[in-house]
């Protein structure tokens, strides 16, 4: 029998501008861990997204979720993300420097193997691919199903997200795994080609996956859009992912 | 994919929420992921108190279909109750709050 074991909480953790926030954290007890970051979607903190961090811990990654919109509370996360919805969103600048602080809690732990990744799942995952582009210290980044990373419509910029993410895969500083819907409409396929051109034509590593049968978030068994056998290999093709580019630095910085 | 598209719409009324009633003076409109309803998408609708900072909140997350029914049918009960009871009372009323 193997026994396993496996701490989830809230913590607080220190983001943008050094304002205390806090965060879900799931982590298994024992061995060397590499982290992730994870980035819920517009409508908030949410019980599924907790869920994901409880499952990228059981297959050995000490994960937080910050709750990006903690500024605006108190209140249930529901109705926090409603008043933030109605502000306009949040700036990317303030979910960068979130993410940055996550990152930093995890680097900080004890236990962290010194890798560090980052996952978001749809404006999540637009803003997982922003910190790729944007952030030192990840060594990992999974966009699933993110839209906007392509603007077509420029009146979609504005102060709060002021470049597409596209225009900055320059600055791409590590590995990237996408995984879209074909039916998906924001990302459309057209969309996500457009995007794998561009890292292809600036020499990135990346991986793009594509599912025939699913849309927009098709992960999540609480909403029709749920697609089991598509589900079961993204999620297999994230636990991989991580696993290949986060592991063994505790050896280097050893070395 | 989530959007950040809102509609404003300015009201006079008011809400009965988990705290009791109060007064209202915007409804927040919006298509996007729900919350809580297991639908892939939802129209959602806010009801609040801007003035008073917006803070409390009553409401729904409707399938698309149900808003459009929803949306026929506010309009046949106000046709049908301006009929009974007079289209100008009710803008006097609305009026003197």
């Amino acid at each position: 029998m193997t026994y396993e074991s496996m701490l989830a909480e809230t913590i607080a953790f220190r983001g943008h501008k050094g304002d205390v926030g806090e965060a879900y954290y799931a982590r298994p007890l024992g061995g060397s861990l590499p982290g992730v970051v994870l980035i819920h979607h517009m409508p908030g903190w949410d019980e599924w997204i907790k869920e994901v961090a409880r499952k990228l811990a059981h297959h050995g990654l000490a994960t937080i979720a910050p709750h990006l919109y903690f500024r605006e509370g108190p209140g249930s996360p529901d109705d926090v993300g409603a008043r933030v919805r109605a502000a306009g969103g949040v700036a990317d600048e303030q979910v960068l420097g979130d993410v940055s602080g996550a990152t930093e809690y995890l680097r900080t732990q004890p236990y962290a193997n010194g890798k560090v990744g980052v996952i978001g799942f749809c404006s999540g995952g637009r803003h997982a691919y922003l910190a790729a582009c944007s952030l030192d210290g990840i060594d990992a980044a999974v966009d699933c199903w993110g839209g906007n990373v392509i603007v077509d419509d420029p009146k979609q910029l504005n102060a709060k997200r002021p470049v597409a993410p596209i225009d900055l895969t320059a600055k791409l500083r590590c590995p990237l795994l996408g995984l879209f819907g074909n039916d998906d409409e924001n990302p459309n396929r057209d969309q996500v080609n457009r995007t794998e051109a561009v890292l292809k034509k600036l020499g990135k590593t990346y991986e793009f996956h594509r599912y025939d049968g699913a849309g927009h978030a098709f992960f999540n068994a609480a909403r029709p859009a749920y697609r089991p056998e598509q589900a079961l290999d993204g999620w297999n093709k994230v636990f991989a992912f991580f696993h290949k580019h986060l592991a063994k630095a505790a050896a280097t910085r050893a070395a | 994919m989530c959007s950040y598209i809102v509609e404003k719409a300015r009201l006079l009324g008011s809400a009965k929420g988990p705290n009791g009633w109060m007064r209202i003076d915007t409804a927040n409109v919006y298509y996007d992921h729900p919350f809580h309803a297991s639908l892939d998408h939802a129209l959602g609708i806010d009801f609040i108190n801007e003035a008073d900072g917006g803070r409390d909140r009553v409401a729904v997350e409707l399938s698309a279909a149900s808003a459009r029914e929803l949306v026929a049918k506010i309009l046949a009960a106000l046709a049908s109750g301006e009929v009974e009871h007079g289209k100008a009372v009710h803008h006097a009323a609305a009026t003197a709050e």
